[in-house]
């Protein structure tokens, strides 16, 4: 069944826009990613156009975060405070990010920096995740050789002041570290175009030390805004979001989060990581290889006479 | 002054001079975009008019041309620099049209002159070099190649030899199908009669592509009232984001 998108001007099969809104809204509920890394590559994939792509890509993350971050919600698996502390950050880093963006698109090398950033975190954080996960899985293997939880470490981290508790997360420290990193993540996922969830999760279990079960909830929430605000912000100044687009990947996305929040009640937070750092790496493999293998095509249209 | 601007028009317009006129009609010259919209068929018929009875020597050939609304284009050229591919140069083309189909009775070559060819712009590159403007980088000429050359693989732009059927050298039809990705506005039609690879008359007309209905009033609404559509786009997200969760919460319990 074809169907006109009216912002896009583009004709696409709606099955298969359900469907890719499913597989990315499954993706979302298992691992807390808004999936904003994946929806944008596969429509400009399918012939939608990039300025339209990036800007329906944020309002179907804001969906499948609502449904995701309700589902963790009912687990009790959300810590609010850490959400809002993080969102703080996270405002101050995009507005930063953005700025930078503009100067990397004056010098008009926006895209080849985009590409770079995307190969090298998404390969260096889902390497690290791999790693990390395949040793928790050996230790856990070995009978008696119980794993040593290392929840209170005392770095210099603990000794920074302006110290607030975060019951959820069983944390007592600084808000210095959340907001950094909340601004980190802010900062990338402006200029990646991205919610941010593949860098904000592995930064929440290694930096900040929170526990797993927690982090999923608490990175949709945060994305949540994020997401929001770009979606809003796109339609205004750029008026390319594609609503008629936006309910097909949503419709699709719903329902896909909330199987993936099912799956990933079942599943074991080591395999969850594995699974995560696999798809990363080969995003990250994906992008990496477009970049170094000769193009069968030297030429791209872009519509517009910018850029 | 007067006489030296009849003496243009009349360069300008040999075919008047001549005893063929076309008469043409459309199968439709109003193209609604709905929601389910998938292509749509024009069909452009007509009829050579004749004062005089049919001069002999070159037979009679037909080309119609249909052209989408023209728009900027940024055509990039990709290179590789420290190991990695990478846009390096860009063209901007001022405006290309947004779809262009040329289709004839016969061969180009042997029905349109060169020289025809140059001043009614009908051919698929010299329709949209006329469009091209300034161009900035010195060697333009493979970027303009790379734009007809991707349009063309895309089926966008197109050159169908043989698809005009003339009948006893005065009826002719010619269909032409749409593609789904239609850009909204006013695609040109022009019909070419042509003896001995000029033209001999030509006739203009227009097919106006709209929106209609929903399309319609959400593209209005994302154009001049962008704050409400943004709220509404997210106002969606966030009720059917909470309706799978309720959904899902009612199934398993």
């Amino acid at each position: 069944m074809q169907i006109y998108l009216p912002i896009a001007e583009v004709s696409v099969n709606a099955f298969l826009l359900l469907g890719l809104g499913g597989i990315v809204g499954l993706l979302s509920g298992l691992f807390g990613v808004g999936g904003g890394f994946l929806i944008t590559p596969l429509l400009f994939f399918i012939g939608i156009p990039p300025s339209v792509a990036v800007a329906t890509g944020a309002n179907q993350v804001v969906a499948s975060s609502v449904s995701g971050v309700l589902a963790q919600f009912k687990r009790k698996a959300v810590d609010v405070p850490m959400g809002i502390v993080l969102q703080l950050g996270g405002l101050a880093g995009s507005a930063l990010g953005i700025w930078v963006f503009n100067r990397l698109t004056k010098l008009g090398q926006i895209d080849l920096v985009v590409q770079l950033a995307y190969v090298l975190f998404l390969g260096s954080i889902g390497l690290l995740m791999l790693q990390e996960a395949v040793r928790a899985i050996r230790r856990a293997r070995k009978p008696g050789a119980r794993p040593h939880v290392k929840r209170h470490q005392h770095l210099w981290v603990h000794k920074l002041p302006l110290k607030m508790k975060f019951r959820t997360s069983g944390l007592y420290i600084s808000v210095i570290p959340p907001v950094l990193v909340g601004m980190a993540v802010g900062v990338l996922a402006a200029i990646m175009g991205v919610g941010g969830g593949f860098i904000m999760v592995p930064a929440m279990i290694y930096l900040l030390g929170m526990p797993t079960k927690v982090v999923i909830g608490t990175s949709l929430f945060q994305i949540l805004f994020v997401s929001a605000f770009t979606t809003l912000m796109h339609a205004i100044t750029n008026q390319s979001v594609d609503v008629m687009l936006a309910l097909l990947l949503i419709i699709g996305g719903v329902i896909g989060a909330q199987i993936g929040s099912q799956l990933g009640g079942r599943l074991k937070a080591e395999q969850l990581r594995i699974l995560l750092a696999l798809l990363v790496i080969a995003v990250a493999a994906k992008l990496g290889l477009d970049l170094l293998i000769r193009p069968a095509e030297l030429f791209s249209l872009f519509a517009g006479g910018r850029g | 002054m007067i006489r030296c601007l009849l003496l243009l028009l009349l360069f300008a317009l040999p075919a008047r001079a001549g005893d063929e006129e076309v008469v043409a009609g459309l199968s439709r010259d109003n193209i609604g975009i709905t929601a389910a919209f998938n292509g749509s068929e024009v069909l452009i018929y007509g009829a050579v008019k004749r004062n005089a009875p049919e001069p002999g020597g070159a037979p009679l050939a037909v080309i119609v041309t249909l052209e989408g609304p023209a728009h900027p284009v940024t055509v990039r050229r990709k290179s590789r620099e420290f190991g990695i591919w990478v846009n390096t140069d860009k063209v901007r083309v001022a405006a290309a049209p947004s779809y262009y189909a040329v289709a004839t009775t016969g061969p180009v070559a042997e029905i349109l002159s060169p020289e025809t060819d140059v001043t009614q712009r009908i051919t698929v590159p010299l329709a949209v070099r006329a469009f091209a403007g300034p161009i900035e980088v010195a060697d333009a000429r493979p970027f303009t190649e790379a734009l007809l050359r991707i349009r063309e693989e895309a089926g966008v732009y197109s050159l169908d030899e043989g698809a005009v059927r003339l009948v006893e050298d005065t009826l002719f039809r010619a269909d032409f199908q749409l593609p789904a990705n239609l850009t909204e506005g006013d695609y040109k039609t022009r019909i070419f009669l042509l003896r001995d690879g000029k033209v001999v008359d030509r006739y203009q007309t227009a097919i106006y592509v709209r929106r209609v209905g929903l399309e319609r009033w959400l593209y209005i609404l994302s154009r001049e009232h962008a704050a409400i559509y943004g709220a509404m786009s997210l106002a969606l997200a966030v009720f059917a984001g909470w309706a799978a969760a309720a959904l899902f919460r009612l199934i398993r319990s």
